[in-house]
């Protein structure tokens, strides 16, 4: 059996000491509680605003809501209201409130990274202020949202780049095509073997170009062959030049024989009651006419023979 | 035959081991309860006692809250700074405060108070019961009318309970003002958003669980030595066992607290 050890020195004071821890505590404790209940917003006299947003995903009872950065409310309460939209009940404490206006906008926006924000934006800071319990419906901007939606199109994309850059793919199978194509415009024929596929066409085009080269040399000389003819110095239009000039000659000629007939008739005419004996002289007279009458009908015969368009005029090629 | 007999044998042992381990949890609790009576009725609360309850509270924690508030403050400012840095460097100094809160002031403070309560005060107070026990000073307590429960056990309990109590509350108040120091520096345009943030983070259940964690870190530091050196002496066979014993299921039962109290927080 151990020996029994000395009984503990006293302590001075020891009540005392003990009361003062204990108050210590107590102090704390109320101390501390106080200070988290004011941290809260316990003491706070504060107005209701409900937010009315499609989802609540992200808002957590708590959370502060801001206003340019400030904190000037919290939400108290998130509930499920009758047509399937989320309700956020914020609490705003009433010294604050004088920055909600009734043309206040709302937002709660997620980001990638951390919570969720609900924010105020009060553009007219002299509208009415936002009365008590006042409902606003929330605008969503939700950038993780968003990541799906592109994510999805991104894939797509990549699955279309990865279709097109294939091995096998028509884009690669194109531009194969091309590089033959330009191969083959680099080669002898050039497009011309692009454009019918093979060289033998090709060559026949050629071939043709050579000959209707050859055509148009000869049409050409055919056309100033044609130019002699018509208008050079044994051509057409001299002769058809004489044909007028003697035409104009014989029209004169006919003229001075219309004026004779004209005096032989006007002789005829005053000689007619007299002349039974005349008729020999008529008879020879007759016989004159005639052979005027014969030359006429010659010349015109002769001008319609010459004249050049009068007649077929078409100009066929040979 | 023989191994049939053999393996009867050692369900045997493991029966009365299972037993035994039943037995000496069952003890804490009903040691436990009667502590919770006495400490509640007015009768432990005579002139007597109070002078006892009043020198063990002021011998066990008036030495040690000047040591344990410096030692703790220091930590705290280290997980602090470490804490505030690291976010910054990632960019999410907002959230850097939360994160002090939550760690420091809601998990690491308590449980350090506690086993820093059980180690300097708790611990030793076990070993002494055991040993007045062993000297047969409380029967002679009994002899002459004086309830050993109420003169030696409870005054010890209490103290161990408040000891944790004012520990916890103290640093858990020191690394705040600590913490805001250390974010916002020596201006109080900070003390408004820190404020929020603190009441962003001592939500009601949150308070709730952070105040019953630490009430049961105190009674398991508090009651689990003295209970293991007033029942579990008589069937062991050296004292140090009983102690490890006793070490064992204290720090058993702080995990179990801790991981409780994790779970009601993040679940």
């Amino acid at each position: 059996m151990t020996q029994a050890p000395p009984p503990p020195s006293p302590v001075a004071h020891l009540e005392l000491k003990a009361a003062l821890l204990l108050l210590l505590l107590l102090a704390l404790l109320v101390g501390s509680a106080l200070y988290l209940m004011y941290a809260r917003g316990t003491f706070e006299e504060t107005q209701r605003l409900v937010l009315v947003a499609d989802d609540s995903e992200g808002v957590v009872v708590g959370m502060d809501l801001t206003f340019s950065g400030f904190a000037i409310g919290r939400v108290r309460r998130i509930e499920l209201a009758e047509d399937g939209n989320a309700r956020v009940l914020v609490d705003v404490p009433r010294k604050d409130a004088h920055w909600l206006r009734t043309s206040s906008v709302f937002t709660l926006v997620r980001g990638l990274v951390g919570n969720t924000n609900i924010r105020a934006y009060s553009g007219i800071l002299t509208d009415p202020p936002l009365p008590d319990g006042a409902v606003r419906t929330v605008l969503r901007g939700d950038s993780s949202a968003e990541i799906p939606k592109l994510v999805a199109a991104t894939r797509d994309l990549v699955t279309n780049l990865t279709a097109l850059t294939a091995a096998d793919a028509s884009l690669a199978n194109s531009l194969a095509n091309v590089q033959a194509t330009t191969e083959r415009l680099k080669g002898p024929n050039g497009a011309l073997a692009v454009l019918f596929g093979n060289d033998r066409d090709a060559k026949k085009i050629a071939a043709t170009l050579d000959r209707t080269n050859a055509l148009l040399a000869r049409i050409d000389g055919m056309a100033a062959k044609a130019d002699a003819q018509v208008f050079g110095a044994d051509g057409v239009m001299p002769e058809v030049r004489d044909t007028v000039v003697q035409l104009k000659a014989l029209l004169g000629e006919t003229r001075a024989s219309l004026k004779k007939v004209d005096a032989i008739l006007d002789d005829a005419q005053a000689i007619a009651g007299s002349a039974k004996a005349a008729t020999t002289d008529l008879a020879a007279l007759r016989a004159d006419v005639e052979a005027n009458l014969r030359k006429i009908e010659h010349l015109v015969n002769e001008v319609n023979r010459k004249w050049p368009f009068a007649r077929d005029t078409e100009l066929k090629l040979p | 035959m023989r191994v049939t007999t053999a393996s009867v044998g050692s369900i045997g042992r493991l029966g009365r081991a299972v037993v035994h381990w039943l037995a000496g949890w069952w003890h804490i609790v009903h040691f436990g309860a009667l502590i919770g009576v006495l400490a509640l009725s007015p009768s432990s609360y005579r002139r007597e006692n109070r002078a006892a309850i009043a020198r063990d509270l002021v011998l066990d924690t008036a030495p040690v809250l000047v040591w344990f508030t410096l030692l703790s403050s220091l930590i705290s400012l280290v997980l602090i700074r470490i804490v505030v840095v690291t976010a910054q460097s990632y960019g999410l100094s907002q959230y850097a405060l939360q994160m002090v809160v939550r760690v420091l002031v809601l998990e690491l403070i308590p449980l350090t108070a506690a086993l820093f309560v059980a180690v300097r005060c708790t611990i030793p107070n076990g070993v002494e019961i055991a040993a007045l026990r062993n000297r047969g000073q409380l029967d002679a307590l009994r002899a002459q009318g004086i309830d050993p429960m109420s003169r030696e056990v409870l005054p010890r309990v209490l103290s161990g309970l408040i000891s944790v109590a004012i520990l916890a509350a103290l640093s858990g108040v020191v690394s705040l003002v600590l913490a805001y120091l250390a974010v916002y520096g020596f201006t109080p345009w900070g003390f408004v958003g820190y404020t929020r943030t603190v009441g962003q983070v001592f939500s009601p259940a949150v308070t709730l669980i952070f105040a019953f964690k630490t009430l049961m870190f105190g009674l398991a530091v508090s009651l689990i030595p003295m209970g293991s050196a007033l029942y579990d002496a008589a069937g062991s066979r050296s004292r140090t066992s009983a102690e490890l014993r006793g070490l064992v299921r204290m720090f058993a039962l702080i995990l179990l607290i801790e991981a409780v109290s994790l779970v009601g927080n993040y679940y």
